[in-house]
């Protein structure tokens, strides 16, 4: 017969200080692991959502991001000759040529200067993106000094509000509108027309030709022969791809950093849980030569302080994820290392996080109970009831 | 004496349980040195960057280039003393993970410029001379194993095709401060190429670098170049390399800021662990406690010994955790020695592990001491059973 629940249950409610300092430092163990992985997802989430299957964005070979590619107009003209791009609402073909700079603009909160990403548009460009949406003023006039924000370039930098006046290029651009792009890498962004800005930054190629294909299957064919066209030294990538391609170093540089803290924070944790389990075998030495007496056997008593272990594990898993949860509150805007432009991203929770968070937990808890539950479980039974 | 061999005494009374503790402070402090020290890693550009350099850029952002004839106007500022310019190449050698900063220079003026790079005599004009030479730091070519005279391929993303340069010579830095892990080949190689296959591209510099006479000059040569140019084609902003330098962190001030929060979280863990060590400990010896009541001795002593035992297992937990710092940096630096080329312990870091180490054994104190300075005897007695 195995040793009621409730029985380990009541044991770690009875020690209040002691069980809440070690769940704490469980909980905030594993609110670190999950607000790392957090940010991570977060990023990719916000990355992967900004590019669609189905648009191909064709770039000089070779560059690594839109800003230092270049792809002159005849070049232009021939990508958007190929025979699988779709139909545009405008008749014609579903293609756009656009033009990607950085500028420095200050941030509101610091005062500090950092990159953000200006896109000259053109042709279909708002219809390839059906995410962005104006939500106050709206969309520049196309051939006009004008342009358009992202919502998170206008929360966060200076004189970026409506009708004021962006100074670049030694011309002026007047702000007409705010755009949502909701999760995606445009809400980073400045959209003005492409031709306009090729003249005040005096660039004479584009940065990319963006199309949708008429079927999402025929991208293999349309690779190879963009890819193998000697004319053109250019390549083309899903846009989906793309973008995915741009969180890869800094998530993964997010990863490591936040696995190789918790590993060392767990550590700590573990022992923590060690300590408390160790000292709750120790004081119940009688108890457990009790139990023993009145026929529990060895494995009942491993099971209980296992058990015992496990739910101090759970509560800390429980809280450091409740206090994570609200982490998703907060955008961080920082520069991403692939393309030295600013990016705004949520922390995003996702069920996979959520049960390895408390898989962390479970088996931190585990770890630092295993060893007290063995003692236990190997006691004497004539020793310890004596030590009563 | 006596008092110090007590209080070790009393901490070693349960062996596993402190262990364990000393233990966890170890990993703590452990941690707290490594995510300092990754701190560091951060700025250390702008610890290595030299109060008589200014850098001089387009003032749209980084991404634009300038004129290359802007390079003799700025040499007849007054107080000018070198003109180097460059360009970010962004090469890739064989595969994007082998990432490593490379630039085309002005070599003459750039090793000028940046007396901490040391290069051999002989190296040294041997890579002026040649034309499609470069140099590298002393950690990249033992990275990749190169040896002088070898041919390296680098890919380009801003100027497209293969790129091949021969290795001319091999620089160390002064001293551990100095990045070594940079790639610099001669500007005109580039700019030569380049005229031929992208014309747009050709004499085009992507930042120059300007040696002032003396430090206190470094402000009136910035402004003096910036008035210079106001109004062209091509506007410019000037600032010190510290302040270019620390404009690049700005940008990744987020992760920076989150990485000092979670060291001091690790600082709060390892505090609820220890307090709950002190506070197992005071429960346990509660009558111990009322019979020195009973002979006499006064709160104050009863609180030292407390606060003194504390005080034992976080200092010997704190030592054996500096002591880890030292392999455990070296071991993170040769992990992640393509995003940091500097990574080293701080002697401000090994303070604020004491300062840390101290503050845990006072905190996880208080609480315990409370209990037992408070317990009435008889109180305490009649638990002693």
């Amino acid at each position: 017969m195995a040793i009621p629940f409730s029985y380990s249950l009541r044991n770690l409610l009875r020690r209040r200080v002691t069980t809440t300092l070690t769940a704490m430092g469980m909980a905030l163990v594993v609110f670190v692991f999950a607000s790392v992985l957090m940010l991570a997802e977060g990023l990719q989430q916000t990355l992967v959502e900004t590019g669609s299957y189905d648009n191909v964005i064709v770039v000089r070979k070779g560059s690594t991001s839109e800003v230092v590619s270049g792809v002159e107009r005849e070049k232009a003209a021939v990508v958007e000759t190929q025979p699988e791009i779709a139909g545009g609402p405008r008749g014609g073909k579903f293609a756009a040529r656009e033009l990607v700079v950085l500028i420095a603009l200050p941030k509101r909160a610091t005062g500090q200067p950092s990159n953000v990403t200006i896109r000259g548009i053109g042709g279909d460009s708002l219809a390839l993106r059906p995410q962005v949406r104006v939500v106050e003023g709206r969309t520049p006039r196309p051939g006009s000094r004008e342009v358009m924000v992202g919502l998170s370039i206008a929360k966060r930098f200076k004189g970026t509000g409506i009708n004021e006046k962006l100074c670049c290029g030694m011309q002026e651009w007047t702000i007409v509108g705010i755009f949502d792009a909701g999760n995606t890498g445009f809400n980073s962004e400045i959209w003005g027309d492409s031709e306009q800005l090729m003249q005040a930054f005096r660039r004479p190629a584009y940065s990319l030709v963006i199309f949708k294909l008429r079927d999402a299957s025929e991208f293999e064919a349309v690779r190879a022969r963009i890819d193998g066209d000697p004319r053109l030294s250019l390549e083309a990538k899903r846009e989906s791809a793309y973008y995915a391609e741009q969180s890869r170093v800094m998530a993964k540089f997010l990863r490591i950093l936040g696995l190789s803290l918790t590993s060392i924070f767990s550590a700590g944790a573990v022992i923590g849980a060690m300590i408390t389990m160790y000292s709750a075998v120790a004081n119940r030495t009688g108890e457990i030569g009790t139990l023993r007496a009145l026929g529990f056997q060895r494995r009942n008593i491993l099971a209980a302080f296992l058990l015992e272990a496990l739910l101090l594990g759970s509560f800390g898993g429980v809280a450091g994820l409740f206090f994570a949860s609200f982490m998703q509150l907060i955008t961080v805007s920082t520069m991403n290392f692939q393309t030295l432009a600013e990016l705004a991203f949520r922390f995003t929770l996702s069920p996979a996080i959520v049960v390895e968070s408390m898989g962390f937990a479970l088996g931190m808890g585990f770890v630092g109970g295993v060893l007290p539950a063995r003692r236990a479980a190997g006691m004497n039974i004539v020793e310890s009831l004596r030590a009563d | 004496m006596l008092i110090l061999k007590i209080l070790y005494r009393n901490a070693f009374r349960n062996r596993l349980r402190t262990g364990l503790t000393i233990l966890g402070i170890t990993v703590a402090i452990l941690a707290f040195g490594l995510l300092r020290t990754l701190v560091d890693a951060w700025y250390a550009g702008v610890e290595a960057s030299s109060a008589i350099r200014l850098v001089t850029r387009n003032s749209i952002s980084l991404a634009f280039p300038l004129p290359v004839a802007y390079g003799d106007k700025i040499r007849q500022i007054p107080g000018v003393k070198i003109v180097s310019w460059g360009n970010w190449f962004g090469g890739i050698y064989i595969e994007e993970k082998n990432f490593f900063p490379n630039f085309a220079v002005e070599p003459r003026s750039y090793l000028a410029l940046y007396p901490e790079f040391v290069l051999p005599e002989d190296q040294r004009t041997a890579f002026y001379r040649d034309r499609k030479g470069f140099a590298a730091g002393r950690k990249i070519v033992e990275k990749f194993g190169w040896k002088l005279g070898d041919t390296v391929t680098l890919k380009g993303t801003i100027y497209p095709g293969e790129w091949e340069f021969v290795l001319r010579g091999i620089y160390r830095g002064k001293d551990d401060g100095v990045d070594e892990t940079q790639f610099f080949f001669h500007w005109d190689y580039l700019n030569e190429a380049v005229k031929e296959t992208v014309p747009p591209l050709a004499d085009q510099v992507g930042f120059y670098l300007i040696g002032v006479r003396s430090a206190d000059q470094a402000a009136t040569v910035a402004l003096a170049i910036d008035a210079l140019f106001k109004n062209s084609l091509a506007e410019t902003l000037t600032e010190t390399e510290r302040a270019f330098n620390l404009g690049f962190v700005a940008m990744t001030e987020a992760i920076v800021t989150a990485i000092q929060i979670v060291s001091l979280l690790v600082i709060v863990i390892i505090m609820a662990v220890v307090a709950n060590t002190m506070a197992m400990t005071t429960r346990e010896r509660i009558g111990e406690y009322a019979i020195l009541k009973t002979l006499g001795f006064g709160r104050t002593q009863i609180a030292s010994l407390i606060f003194g035992e504390s005080l034992v297992i976080t200092a010997l937990g704190c030592l054996a955790g500096i002591a880890l710092t030292y392999p455990a940096v070296a071991i993170v630096h040769h992990e992640l020695a393509n995003y940091f080329p500097v990574f080293r312990v701080e002697r401000q870091t090994l303070c604020l592990d004491l300062a840390a180490a101290l503050v845990v054994a006072a905190f996880a104190a208080i609480i315990p001491t409370r209990r037992a300075v408070r317990i009435r005897i008889a109180e305490g007695l009649r638990r002693m059973g």
